[in-house]
């Protein structure tokens, strides 16, 4: 018997507002200073109300339109009713059956090798505000929960996508992509540590039969997923732990109601989490103290002339125009937009595209990540790099002083300000400007070979590999000088 | 010997507090030793800050004797409505449940009476969380009307009606969610209005029903009215609901004679079953506005007579949300027991919530359950959409639309409390104006054999609060009402 | 005039988290009875193509500007909370989460 993976995500992405979704108080994550952020609205004290952050909705559309949704002409907000510590009005304010867009999608690879694409299409994204965090007690029994509402009321995108992915892989590719998008957007921070983006899975399997065809079993949902390799690991353990129950039991998809799991990250398992008695009944309704919100086309103009280039896009572009690799174009662009701007920059200035992605996805990165830097703290201009690059695509200097050059641009930069003009100054302070002048070969080759005769001997015996320590005592008379071309000028010397 | 505040126009007290006849420290002072005589029988106030109110009274007198330009109700004593939130002072909504709840905040109204250099004396009864009709519903006992011994003064708004009718405050704030400060208003003799629907912000006002709430004044006439609503109202960016444009000037105009005035006249609700005291005030009032030369038109309202059921979904649907987050949990009562956090919520709210407001809860999350959506909430949502259309048609034949405020005078205590539909009935003339969002006052028009005060009430159109106190003037200046003197 | 039974009286307490004793439940049956079957009048309203009316007033795009105004105290945050550890609201251990 064979079966197929079924996954759905739900994900909750913060938004990057200065404040939060119904009232100026700020928006920031600071769980150390608790209950430090809140106002009459968001405590949902009596004769409270809440007012829409117009840059909040104005986010959400512009991330809606990038997942290619459709926006709603006409939108509202309601309420769905829940008693829960973390929420202190007794109602979450949410759209229920007119959320502002619906019916998008977002592309990713089908697996971890080929070309194969997916498209995964959102059934819908709505606006909505977040709970506080309440703490539990983990001493034990009888302790007190504790209730911070500094989160409470941050903005917060709900991003639905249809049961479309057909493996874990694939739902980690879908995660990987839409945070990546929503970075490039500027929308969210994506910070999964924080919280600033949460990640629920619908997990369910289609099992072959004999006949060929298919049976569905239960839907479970996955909470508590704290990284995108959770997720995928969470996926991959509830299917193996639902086919062994689908073995056991048959139950298939209406047999039993939705169920929710937990997932264990140390223990590396998914656990039921405790099912509602009743299920629960929202009683959703127009939310009273909302007014609703009406999209002009002039409006949704706006927005989309906010909108960058977006990655999937970008990285084909990457591809084309400047004939990277796949894996380079995937390298800078999944840095984030920064560093791909960082990149264009360099590929501008340097003339070379290619050269500009190789001098990134080695020299740039590794240094990054040596000095733990981000690229907006790298100390060198994108103007400087490509300044260095242009030389030695142009041919001025070696690759390998180029390298030198970069280090010692470096160097510099731990004490003072660096600037373009410092690359021509620092090639020709330490002479590495490739010698095209071959006449000052001659008496340097001269020299070198008449004070080894025992390689030259060598040489002319066939063994062209001892012929290193000679391209190195010309290449250090001459500075700058390439070495292919001393050692084809030896071999001809040699020779003749 | 001091004059009641009722006998002296409110126009001719600002003038004596404006010419230095008398002090604002003279007028708080009589406003307390009044609440101080009479508070204990008819319990209007719930918290009273006698000291605060005379060091701000001073502050003003001493202002106005430098010269300084003052507010449009400086020094005049006002009594707040005890589910408006005033910082640092209880707002308990006359329930256990916000027994103890110190409002850190102001109500938008609060900052504009303070704007206006007005001097709030204290917070006034009502009904639980502003659900009822008699104020037999606060959790703090009754208020009383002065008019009548053992009679009630109406509700929810009745502790501010109680203040203004019985002398204990210049002016007052109450709140309206189907006529809970136009019947008050009515039983208490005295003038009272709901703006239309966001004229006034409702940011600081405890929401019962949000899309019906609205806060308004109390006086004891017309001018006190218009100078009050001009203070309060206002565009507030912390109300999505407050209109933009939301400034009214009218007290200026008010004795400007309206040319030519048509009135609606219901024939539906002329004649349902109005008792025949309340029905003769409103012939009375008719015939007073026809003698000044308006012109008497016959209307019809089709779906008025569903207003009552249309609303009793509307608002405690939106009342078993609005009270959701009185929870024991950031504010309000906790119960002492409980086995674990739902039965934390349950008690907590079993124990803070009277039998009313659970009623009214239980009735909306009922209303709003799963399955019931479309046949209750969705339904009465449709059918306030006719009541406002037929609103809308009458309109545009008629200024303004006259008729019965309550379907009787003031009811003695315990009469309605038995069988709450029978109270709901009693909103049925009141309702239509909050559905509606339209503005409407309630003018005094004389006392039945009982010595019991009779009203009518006057409904506007939007935002025509211009025409609606104007036409509201023109019969009390034609008649010579005068409140109680004690 | 048709009462409401009992569970249903009780699946709403429970809904509304609202505890109610033995009598209550008897009394609410009774008036919540009477009242819906009073607003069954409304059943007589042809509402076919009128669109409801969740406003008094017809506004729509209400927005503030995302400014940041000032957050209240945290004293003045857990001033009437029931039971506080001077930073956090307490709730007894959640273990019922529903
Ligand atoms: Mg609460
Ligand atoms: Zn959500």
């Amino acid at each position: 018997m064979e079966y197929q993976i079924v996954v759905g995500l739900e994900v909750h992405v913060q938004l990057l507002t200065e404040s939060k979704l119904f009232s100026g108080c700020v928006n920031r994550f600071n769980p150390d200073e608790p209950n430090t952020q809140t106002d009459p609205v968001i405590l949902g004290l009596p004769g409270s109300l809440p007012v829409m952050n117009r840059q909040a909705f104005l986010l959400a559309v512009r991330t809606a339109l990038a997942l290619e949704c459709e926006i709603a002409r006409f939108t509202k907000w309601d309420r769905k009713q829940y008693f829960y510590p973390d929420s202190p009005r007794g109602y979450q304010i949410s759209q229920y059956d007119l959320p502002f867009s619906q019916r998008g999608r977002l592309e990713i690879p089908a697996s971890e090798e080929g070309d194969e694409k997916v498209l995964v299409r959102i059934n819908r994204v709505h606006l909505e505000d977040d709970a506080g965090k309440n703490m539990h007690d983990e001493s034990g029994r009888g302790g007190e929960s504790m209730v911070d509402l500094n989160r409470a009321g941050t903005p917060l995108l709900e991003i639905v996508s249809e049961p479309d992915m057909k493996s874990a892989f694939q739902a980690r590719k879908y995660l990987e992509e839409l945070r990546l998008m929503l970075l490039y957007l500027g929308v969210s921070d994506c910070n999964m540590q924080e919280g600033s983006l949460r990640c629920d899975a619908n997990v369910n399997l289609h099992v072959a039969q004999e006949d060929g065809s298919k049976i569905a079993t239960p839907i479970v949902e996955i909470k508590n997923m704290n990284s995108f390799r959770n997720v995928e690991a969470a996926i991959n353990y509830e299917a193996g732990r639902q086919f062994e129950q689908w073995k056991k039991t048959g139950q298939k998809m209406g047999d039993v109601s939705k169920q929710t799991w937990g997932w264990d990250a140390n223990k590396q398992v998914t656990f039921p989490q405790r099912s509602k008695e009743e299920a629960a009944d929202y009683r959703y309704f127009p939310d009273p103290d909302l007014v609703p919100v009406t999209v002009s086309d002039k409006l949704l103009k706006e927005v989309k002339a906010k909108i960058v280039e977006l990655p999937a896009a970008r990285r084909e572009r990457f591809i084309m125009q400047y004939q990277l690799s796949k894996y380079d174009a995937g390298v800078i662009i999944d840095q984030g937009k920064m560093l791909a701007d960082y990149f264009e920059a360099v590929a501008k200035q340097s003339g070379d595209g290619k050269q500009a992605a190789n001098w990134m996805t080695q020299d740039v990165l590794r240094e990054m990540k040596e000095r733990g830097l981000a690229i907006a703290e790298f100390p060198l201009s994108s103007e400087i790099l490509g300044t260095l690059i242009a030389r030695v695509v142009g041919n001025k200097i070696t690759i390998k002083s180029g390298r030198e050059v970069f280090a010692a641009l470096l160097e510099q930069a731990e004490s003072r300000d660096v600037h373009p003009s410092d690359v021509d100054y620092l090639i020709q302070d330490r002479g590495l400007e490739v010698v095209s002048d071959e006449g000052a070969f001659g008496p340097v080759i001269a020299e070198v070979l008449a004070k080894n005769e025992k390689i030259v001997a060598d040489v002319r015996g066939g063994k062209v590999q001892a012929i290193g320590p000679l391209i190195g005592q010309v290449a250090k008379q001459i500075k700058g000088a390439d070495p292919k071309r001393i050692r084809e000028l030896l071999l001809a010397a040699i020779g003749e | 010997m001091t004059t009641a505040l009722c006998q002296l126009s409110t126009r001719d007290l600002i003038s004596q507090l404006n010419s230095g006849v008398m002090s604002s420290v003279d007028l708080v002072t009589q406003s307390l030793q009044q609440i101080e005589a009479t508070n204990g029988v008819l319990n209007a106030f719930l918290d009273v800050q006698g000291q605060v109110a005379l060091d701000q009274a001073e502050a003003v007198d001493s202002r106005r004797a430098r010269g300084a330009r003052l507010g449009r109700l400086a020094g005049l004593p006002v009594a707040v409505k005890d589910n408006i939130c005033q910082k640092g002072v209880k707002t308990t909504c006359a329930s256990r449940m916000l027994e103890n709840f110190v409002s850190p905040y102001n109500a938008h109204v609060i900052e504009r009476l303070a704007a206006a250099d007005a001097i709030i004396i204290g917070k006034t009864n009502l009904d639980e969380f502003a659900m009822g009709s008699s104020t037999e519903n606060s959790f703090y006992g009754m208020s009383y009307n002065p008019w009548k011994e053992g009679y009630v003064p109406g509700g929810s708004s009745g502790g501010s009606a109680v203040a203004v009718a019985g002398n204990m405050a210049a002016l007052a704030l109450g709140s309206d969610t189907g006529g809970s400060i136009r019947q008050p208003a009515s039983f208490c003799g005295i003038v009272g209005m709901k703006p239309t629907y966001g004229r006034v912000s409702r940011y600081g006002l405890v929401a019962f029903a949000s899309s019906l709430d609205q806060i308004g004044p109390f006086a004891c006439d017309v001018y006190g009215a218009a100078v009050c609503l001009e203070a309060i109202s206002g565009h507030d960016v912390r109300d999505a609901t407050s209109l933009d444009q939301s400034e009214v000037y009218v007290s200026g105009q008010l004795d400007v004679p309206l040319k030519g005035l048509k009135i609606g006249v219901i024939d539906e609700q002329m004649a349902e079953t109005v008792n025949a005291d309340v029905l003769a005030g409103v012939r009375h009032a008719i015939d007073v506005y026809r003698k000044a030369g308006a012109k008497i038109v016959p209307i019809t309202l089709p779906h008025a007579k569903y207003a009552v059921a249309t609303y009793y979904i509307i608002a405690p649907s939106e009342a078993s949300s609005n009270l959701s987050r009185y929870d024991g949990i950031h504010y309000g009562h906790r119960a002492e027991e409980f086995s674990s956090l739902t039965d934390l919520y349950a008690r907590s709210r079993g124990e803070g919530f009277g039998p009313e407001v659970k009623r009214r809860v239980m009735l909306g999350t009922y209303a709003l359950s799963s399955g019931y959506y479309d046949a209750y909430y969705n339904k009465a949502l449709k059918v306030r959409r006719l009541i406002r259309k037929d609103y809308d048609d009458a309109f545009k034949k008629v200024d303004i639309v006259l008729g019965p405020v309550t379907p009787s005078a003031a009811f003695a205590k315990g009469d309605h409390s038995k069988d709450p539909l029978t109270m709901y009935l009693a909103d049925l003339f009141t309702i239509s104006a909050n559905l509606t969002g339209l503005p409407a006052i309630s003018v005094p028009c004389g006392l039945n054999q009982d010595g019991l005060p009779l009203a009518f009430q006057l409904t506007g159109r939007a935002l025509d609060e211009g025409t609606l106190l104007r036409s509201a003037r023109m019969f009390e200046a034609s008649v010579n009402w005068k409140g109680l003197s004690f | 005039m048709s009462e409401l039974s009992r569970e249903q009286i009780e699946h709403v307490s429970r809904l509304a988290r609202i505890d109610v004793s033995g009598s209550e439940v008897v009394s609410l049956q009774a008036s919540l009875g009477h009242i819906l079957t009073y607003i069954e009048c409304l059943s007589e309203v042809n509402t076919t193509d009128v669109e409801p009316m969740v406003h008094a007033i017809d506004v729509a795009n209400v927005f503030r500007d995302d400014v940041v105004t000032p957050s209240l105290e945290r004293a003045a945050a857990l001033l009437n909370a029931p039971s506080t550890d001077g930073r956090y609201f307490l709730v007894p251990a959640i273990l019922d989460a529903d």
